[in-house]
């Protein structure tokens, strides 16, 4: 969900960009975190753990500590919450370590 | 290789402060950040800050930066600044290598500030990980910088003075909070920000610990349990409560990796919440050149991490043979500065961490 008015801040958005989210086509502003923009449709779990493939969400959102990686444009262990969104991005769920190609 | 006099890692209120210090004194100056932008944690501060007026009391938060990049800019000639620059590593040659944007840059300095800030720290209990069990800052990242409600309802864990703003942002934002609590007998934080919430009607509970989160996929539900006057759990007093976001608030710790690679002496100090490094009056550590400012140097508030930064840089500076002409007047105000926000009942935990550590 959005926050559509505040007391306090006015919110400075990009331009609208289509991505997908594991096929599904999405929309969210250009330049906000990957993990914004899905929260705000309501995606919480991110990834899956390696070892008890429990569920991951973000915890810190400043990029210190790893509970938020998805595989973007093909590249596992993407900080999806401080990677930038960016038009016609292929964000994917990641399931364990991700593998390199 | 770039090489600088001084690098400044982290551009927080410790950092920015520092680099406009090492500038004004005459040292080049280069300023790392691994963020897009200045300000650090200070960018999603909403509240008005307490101190005196030379650390911007009445000031929101977020303003700050603003003014402190203003100031910068006099010393623009000898400061640089890199943005979305993440350090690696610092090497026994006293290299540094960092990333930017996949590129792998090294740099050399003679000196070094760190000020890295501080992490959060993380309650055991079972199913701790759950998606929607976030930490403050991630909440007030959520919503105070890229306008997105954490939830439909939070549940606040942590009632000091990052918890009670937190809860009182929340409701700002529109976001139901059903609660507050903290384990001791009374809540930690000022009470002009308790009372602000009680206003409106978020219950603070004392006295209360979670001890499980539920939920499939992602949080649902917790479980609450009593705490005696020890915090010790009251057995049968436990209860449920529905939340889908539960935000964590229960302190900090200090971001000392760096300092740790570099060989400097490092001591767990409990009222800074975690290992800082032993150092000088002027914020020197024990490896010669390096100097830290603000939370790594032990959890404390923007202001006091201001002032630090201006210290560290008038210091280090001064080390390179580059010593400003008012050097003494301004570390003789500036540590004065420094016991005026450490004084008084709220400040007695930082001056006994201090004399654990400052040598």
């Amino acid at each position: 969900m959005r926050i559509e008015s505040h007391p306090i801040l006015t919110f400075e958005k990009g331009k609208i960009v289509k991505f997908t989210y594991n096929g599904k086509e999405m929309e969210g502003y250009e330049g906000e975190p990957i993990a914004a923009a899905l929260h705000a449709q309501g995606i919480k779990v991110l990834g899956y753990t390696h070892h008890r493939n429990r569920p991951r969400g973000f915890y810190c959102a400043i990029g210190n500590c790893s509970s938020c990686l998805m595989v973007v444009n093909g590249k596992p262990n993407v900080r999806t919450c401080v990677e930038k969104l960016t038009e016609g991005a292929v964000v994917e769920t990641q399931k364990g370590r991700g593998e390199l190609k | 290789m770039i090489k600088t006099d001084i690098v400044v890692i982290g551009g927080g209120p410790a950092g920015i402060c520092a680099a406009i210090n090492a500038a004004s004194s005459g040292a080049k100056v280069l300023l790392l950040d691994r963020d897009s932008q200045l300000g650090g944690q200070l960018i999603k501060q909403t509240h008005m800050f307490f101190g005196s007026q030379k650390q911007h009391a009445s000031v929101r938060g977020i303003d700050i930066p603003g003014i402190l990049v203003k100031e910068m800019e006099e010393y623009k000639d000898n400061i640089q600044i890199m943005l979305d620059a993440t350090v690696l590593g610092i090497y026994e040659d006293g290299v540094l290598t960092i990333e930017k944007n996949d590129d792998y840059i090294k740099i050399k300095p003679k000196g070094i500030i760190v000020a890295t800030g501080a992490s959060e720290k993380f309650p055991a209990f079972p199913n701790n990980d759950l998606p929607g069990i976030y930490g403050a800052g991630a909440v007030q990242t959520l919503m105070n910088v890229y306008g997105v409600s954490p939830g439909k309802s939070v549940f606040m864990v942590g009632a000091g003075n990052i918890g009670l703003i937190v809860s009182y942002q929340l409701v700002q934002a529109g976001v139901e909070v059903k609660g507050v609590i903290c384990r001791g007998p009374r809540y930690g934080g000022y009470a002009v920000h308790a009372s602000k919430l009680k206003r409106i009607g978020v219950p603070i509970m004392p006295g209360h610990r979670v001890i499980h989160a539920h939920g499939k996929d992602k949080l649902e539900r917790i479980t609450l349990i009593k705490l005696d006057e020890n915090k010790k759990e009251i057995s049968g007093t436990e209860f449920d409560i529905e939340t889908d976001v539960l935000c964590i608030s229960t302190g900090l710790t200090p971001l000392g990796e760096l300092l740790w690679q570099m060989g400097c002496e490092m001591k767990f100090i409990r009222e800074f919440s975690g290992h800082v490094p032993v150092r000088n009056e002027e914020l020197e550590t024990t490896v010669p050149g390096v100097f830290v400012a603000g939370d790594v140097a032990g959890i404390e508030e923007a202001s006091s991490a201001m002032v630090e930064g201006r210290l560290a840089g008038l210091c280090c500076a001064k080390k390179l043979g580059f010593t400003n002409p008012e050097y003494s007047s301004l570390k003789e105000d500036y540590l004065q500065q420094l016991h005026d926000l450490r004084s008084g009942p709220v400040g007695d935990g930082i001056r006994k961490g201090l004399a654990k550590i400052v040598v």
